[in-house]
């Protein structure tokens, strides 16, 4: 536990130690603040659908630049070489690791309660239930996109690679439960496909509808990408 | 079981697709010794350091560090060992305090432990000025002392240093030879490097590898006396090539003469098989030939003939 920590910390700072972390939060803000605001006038309804409706397609770019370098960029510097001859599990490592770049999502995240506030603010009255289930589900599909960003990191040494190949393995996740692919399939695969996609779960969650099964998904997707994470720094073989 | 050796490799062999890196290695390093682990680049010594250190598995074959697994017991093996890798990896964005805190954390050290073994390596290492800089902006041989503060934060039994020095200056190869020595009066140490002077100033005891394979074993002195054609006798003579060939060709115990001519002079090398004193016997020889002499001195094969010798095949 205090190794996992001694990771954390370390990762964690070190967001805030290179620019990365100021350039992202910023960015992040500024796109899905100008998403949620240009059409929220317009509507003329004092909810967040708005924001969460873009968020799939916002983090299917935000989360793979989040998670391309954690391993990338050790295997790049070496220092990969260190920390796993240090008296330290994988499984310590990667929850670390994963444990640091969560929470700086969830701190952008976080930050655009500025939304919610100021709906309030400007007296509005939404209906506080879904926005708080929709931040929940925001966090956890964060989470899902980073396991998945993280892991295929682990594979490569370059952090556009890492980060690219990131995007598409995480739109294959999205995708593939949407009703463009779902209607071509037979009902059985259908389903399996729809449970598969991260969008529908998403979608429930946001509605305010916080189901143990959508919790569950999304802790399924996180554990078995860490588990393949877990895995494929085991295989080290690389060399 | 108490356990003489801190290493015992066992018939190690490492593939990488076509490429045999490590051809069925054999040795043991006893406890305290500063084993030289020498070989020309690419003769598979990182790769024997990653199998020692759990980095990579081995093919096939066991490492067993103080009669621990490395399979078996990765994580006590890891705890044992100190490790500068190959080219001294390091997080350049953290501090020399921040990042030997982290070290030590994983360590498991803690609380006031951690902090005074913090202080104690920048002491030892003498970083106590570069505490608070960025490892980014260290010269290259502070960023090595950091390096070996890391490898020596939990006080390790095996101390593991791939190419400690590569990249250093000379005033710098110095200091952390010093510091290595230091070092090394407690502990057990491999020292893998390709640069001989490096090796016989600091180990007692060194192995060469070539391709994988362990080509010659021994002390420094070991090593020189048994080099084939290391021990020979230099004559600097006036006289004709060829009789002076002849000459002491036929002395007993001189193996091969080669000559050449130097201006006036001709100078012979005459060289000897085992370690009989033959100077005597050059000199009668030169005296009753007549001939004028102006240097004879024994050379014993240096480190380089022999390592030269090995590693070419």
């Amino acid at each position: 536990m205090q190794k996992t920590m001694a990771i954390f910390k370390k990762e964690f700072k070190s967001y805030f130690i290179s620019p990365i972390a100021y350039v992202f939060i910023t960015v992040f803000l500024a796109v899905s603040s100008y998403l949620f605001f240009h059409v929220f006038f317009l509507n003329n309804q004092a909810d967040m659908r708005g924001f969460f409706d873009p968020l799939p397609l916002i983090f299917l770019f935000f989360i793979p630049a989040i998670a391309m370098r954690s391993w990338a960029e050790e295997k790049k510097i070496r220092t990969l070489e260190l920390l796993l001859t240090w008296p330290i599990s994988d499984f310590e490592v990667v929850a670390g690791k994963f444990l640091a770049s969560f929470c700086f999502i969830a701190v952008a995240v976080l930050l655009t309660l500025t939304i919610p506030i100021s709906i309030l603010l400007i007296g509005g009255k939404p209906d506080i239930g879904p926005i708080i289930t929709g931040y929940i589900g925001t966090l956890l599909m964060g989470g899902a996109y980073l396991a998945i960003g993280m892991w295929i990191s682990s594979y490569t040494e370059n952090q556009i690679i890492a980060f690219l190949l990131g995007v598409v393995a995480c739109f294959f996740f999205y995708i593939i439960g949407s009703p463009f692919i779902v209607m071509f399939a037979t009902p059985l695969i259908a389903s399996f496909f729809t449970y598969l996609g991260l969008g529908g779960h998403f979608e429930s969650i946001q509605r305010g509808i916080l189901d143990s099964r959508d919790i569950i998904y999304y802790f399924s997707i996180i554990g078995f990408f860490l588990f393949l994470n877990i895995q494929s720094l085991a295989g080290r073989k690389w060399e | 079981m108490t356990n003489s050796f801190m290493l015992e490799v066992r018939n190690l062999n490492k593939r990488f697709g076509e490429v045999h890196a490590v051809k069925n290695l054999n040795f043991q390093v006893p406890k305290g010794e500063i084993l030289g682990f020498l070989g020309p680049n690419g003769a598979g010594k990182t790769t024997t350091m990653r199998m020692i250190t759990c980095y990579i598995p081995a093919t096939s074959g066991t490492v067993q560090v103080d009669g621990l697994d490395t399979v078996t017991s990765s994580l006590e093996v890891r705890r044992k060992i100190g490790y500068l890798a190959e080219n001294n990896p390091l997080y350049g964005d953290m501090t020399v305090q921040e990042y030997l805190t982290f070290v030590g954390e994983i360590r498991g050290l803690s609380g006031g432990q951690l902090r005074s073994r913090v202080d104690e390596m920048f002491v030892e290492c003498s970083l106590t000025r570069m505490a608070n800089r960025q490892i980014v902006h260290l010269s290259k041989g502070f960023r090595q002392r950091v390096g070996l503060a890391q490898a020596l934060i939990h006080n390790p039994d095996l101390l593991i240093l791939d190419e400690p020095t590569s990249g250093l200056d000379p005033n710098q190869i110095i200091e952390i030879r010093q510091l290595i020595k230091k070092i090394g009066a407690q502990k057990t140490v491999i020292y893998c490097s390709h640069i001989l002077s490096e090796v016989s100033a600091t180990c007692n005891h060194i192995m060469i590898i070539n391709e994988g394979q362990i080509v010659g074993s021994g002390t420094a002195e070991e090593l020189t006396a048994n080099s084939a054609r290391g021990n020979r006798y230099i004559v600097r003579v006036k006289a004709d090539p060829s009789v002076v060939r002849g000459a002491f060709g036929a002395i007993p115990g001189i193996t091969q003469v080669a000559v050449k001519p130097a201006g006036d002079w001709i100078v012979a090398e005459a060289f000897v098989d085992g370690t009989e004193d033959l100077g005597e016997s050059i000199f009668r020889c030169a005296v009753s030939n007549g001939w004028v002499l102006s240097e004879l001195r024994h050379e014993t094969a240096s480190l380089e003939d022999v390592f030269t010798q090995l590693t070419r095949g």
